[in-house]
């Protein structure tokens, strides 16, 4: 099997960053949110504290660890949300047509022109911050492009030969819309859900450093940039850190949307005998 | 149609009518309605009549857009007819009288293309199997067996079931398509220009299978093709669709030794013959637009023979002019007449 750079290297750095994650409690050093100690404050990073500490005199490489799992959380359940409701509305509407299509286009229009992240902020506004309300609205306005990708999809499979078949064979409408269809477009769902966890995890990032997201002293690496500002020119680590866990994330994720793309290409998949 | 079945043929005892279709019509509404006044349809089929008896081939011919295409999805119940009756087996399918897994049981379809009709992400195996367990059958020896089974039929070895669509040679693709459309033991197959679309050195095998197939499983085939070489070669009896209506019907060797109707005799014509330069005359020009059909006959503005009698509407009837053979064209007994070929029967 031929190499795959963008896969390999996709995966291993998303795996890291859930591998921190997951043992976040047992790679941290200190507690991310109790070991405030003022005696430390502002320390560069050094073999006691290995990316430095915060104003608080927290240690940023635990912060970080324990920001993975917030991250990771609104990146995977958010735009697992979003691919679901995006599937179904835009399959559905592909594949039946008539009025309902009508429906999802104008819902899926009248996403499309509000800005996801003012119309998650509202959402955040409304509810009170914190996790569960965070999933909720990051969940709720980025399905749009999966939802056009679905329907696109839909609409140029099933003309196919074998969705007529399978009409033929007497398939219901949603099995053939679950055994034929949508295997058959699940290779670029996949790649926009993967690339959309990217942005998933920005935008929690984004929301958390407007303050609307997760609230401090509990660490999310956006709340952590949030509270760097000041200090960007006096302790650059304490932005570059969590800056940097957001870059390696994402970058991980849209390698990892790249490489999965060319694997699920059915063309690619002989089977080896 | 209350004649006897083509004798030409049939050796079997008298079949038993195993499809009926009786003044089916497809219309396809279009755009208008709000503002353009009238809504307009589109005659897809218009009042066709078709019967179609145990163990025999009719043969659907015609030029692209003439409407068989979409006779056959209604037959299989892809598509809801307009007007007409449905009898597939004794029970009428008007509409949605009889449910897509019944009618599945009866009626089957093998595609012209087979590259678009395999899903690519499913192994033969699931190909063959999820029909038999949706259609109930769910014991794994007996999944087994019929898999195997049907692979053998169409010759493919039984390791085949393993590999997905991508794997397979177009003329194998077609083996597949067909075994699919049997594994639920149909006993009617439409056949959807089943060859066109592949290389001529495999049509040979594909057509001989599909013949060797409906001797012993005892099938009915509705063969749609635009291709007379394989029509002539496998039907029984043979179909001439033009303008969505059937304008010649009759057995294989009465159609093609005395075609009578101008269109048929110029399809005929259009065979390619080594040996000789014409068989008759060519007919020029397109397919009338089918939202604007001429009056009378739907054939007189492309047809040679056409007299001031063939454009004075209504549709000219389908009339009997020999031993099952209809011919709907006014002029077909003058035309057979003047006819240097020998035209006994009439």
């Amino acid at each position: 099997m031929k190499f795959r750079a963008n896969l390999v290297i996709g995966g291993v750095l998303f795996a890291s960053v859930v591998i921190a994650g997951i043992f976040a409690p047992w790679l941290a050093h200190t507690d991310p949110v109790m070991d405030a100690n003022l005696m430390y404050a502002e320390e560069a990073p050094g073999g006691e504290f290995w990316f430095g500490t915060d104003a608080q005199g927290r240690d940023i490489y635990s912060r970080v660890l324990h920001g993975a799992r917030i991250s990771l959380t609104v990146g995977i359940v958010s735009q697992l949300i979003n691919t679901v409701i995006g599937v179904c509305l835009g399959l559905s509407a592909g594949y039946w047509g008539g009025w309902w299509d009508d429906c999802v286009n104008g819902l899926t229009n009248m996403m499309l022109a509000i800005p996801s992240l003012i119309f998650a902020l509202a959402i955040m506004a409304i509810l009170n911050p914190g996790l569960t309300s965070l999933l909720i609205a990051l969940g709720l306005t980025n399905w749009s492009f999966t939802c056009r990708l679905a329907r696109a999809s839909a609409l140029s499979l099933k003309s196919q030969g074998y969705v007529q078949a399978a009409k033929v064979l007497g398939y219901g409408d949603i099995r053939i819309m679950l055994t034929q269809l949508l295997p058959n477009m699940l290779g670029p769902i996949i790649v926009i859900g993967t690339l959309g966890m990217g942005g998933a995890v920005l935008a929690e990032a984004a929301l958390s450093f407007l303050g609307l997201g997760i609230r401090p002293p509990y660490p999310s690496w956006g709340s952590m940039l949030s509270d760097a500002r000041d200090q960007i020119t006096t302790a650059p680590w304490i932005s570059i850190f969590p800056g940097l866990a957001i870059f390696v994330t994402v970058l991980g994720l849209n390698l990892l949307g790249d490489g999965l793309r060319d694997i699920l290409d059915p063309q690619a998949r002989t089977r080896r005998a | 149609m209350e004649a006897s079945y083509g004798a030409t043929i049939m050796n079997s005892p008298p079949a038993d009518t195993i499809l009926k279709v009786e003044d089916l019509a497809v219309h396809f509404p279009l755009g208008g309605g709000l503002f353009g006044g009238r809504r307009r349809y589109l005659h897809a089929v218009d009042g066709v009549d078709l019967e179609l008896k145990q163990g025999e081939c009719l043969g659907l011919v015609g030029e692209s857009g003439c409407g068989k295409s979409t006779l056959a999805l209604t037959i299989l119940g892809l598509q809801e007819p307009t007007r007409g009756r449905i009898i597939l087996d004794g029970q009428e399918v008007a509409g949605k009288g009889m449910d897509r897994k019944a009618r599945a049981r009866i009626a089957q379809m093998v595609f012209q293309d087979p590259y678009s009709s395999l899903n690519p992400r499913q192994t033969v195996r699931t190909t063959l199997e999820a029909p038999l367990r949706l259609h109930g059958i769910t014991a794994p020896s007996e999944i087994e067996g019929r898999i195997a089974e049907m692979l053998g039929r169409v010759g493919l070895r039984p390791d085949h079931a393993e590999r997905y669509p991508h794997e397979f040679s177009g003329g194998q693709r077609q083996r597949i398509g067909i075994a699919r459309a049997l594994i639920l033991e149909p006993k009617i197959v439409i056949l959807d220009e089943p060859v066109s679309a592949l290389d001529v050195s495999i049509r040979a095998q594909i057509i001989n299978l599909l013949l060797e197939l409906k001797e012993t499983l005892g099938l009915s085939y509705i063969m749609i093709s635009h291709d007379l070489g394989v029509v002539e070669h496998m039907s029984d009896r043979v179909a001439v669709m033009y303008l969505g209506r059937i304008v010649e019907t009759g057995g294989w060797e009465s159609i093609f030794t005395k075609p009578r109707h101008p269109y048929t005799r110029a399809l005929i014509s259009a065979i390619p013959d080594p040996f000789e330069r014409s068989r008759g005359d060519k007919i020029m020009g397109e397919i009338p637009n089918p939202l604007d059909v001429p009056s009378g006959c739907g054939f007189n503005p492309r047809c040679p023979e056409a007299r001031d009698i063939c454009r004075i509407p209504p549709v000219p009837d389908l009339e009997e002019i020999g031993e099952v053979h209809f011919v709907r064209c006014r002029r077909a007994r003058e035309i057979a007449a003047g006819d240097a070929a020998p035209a006994s029967t009439g």
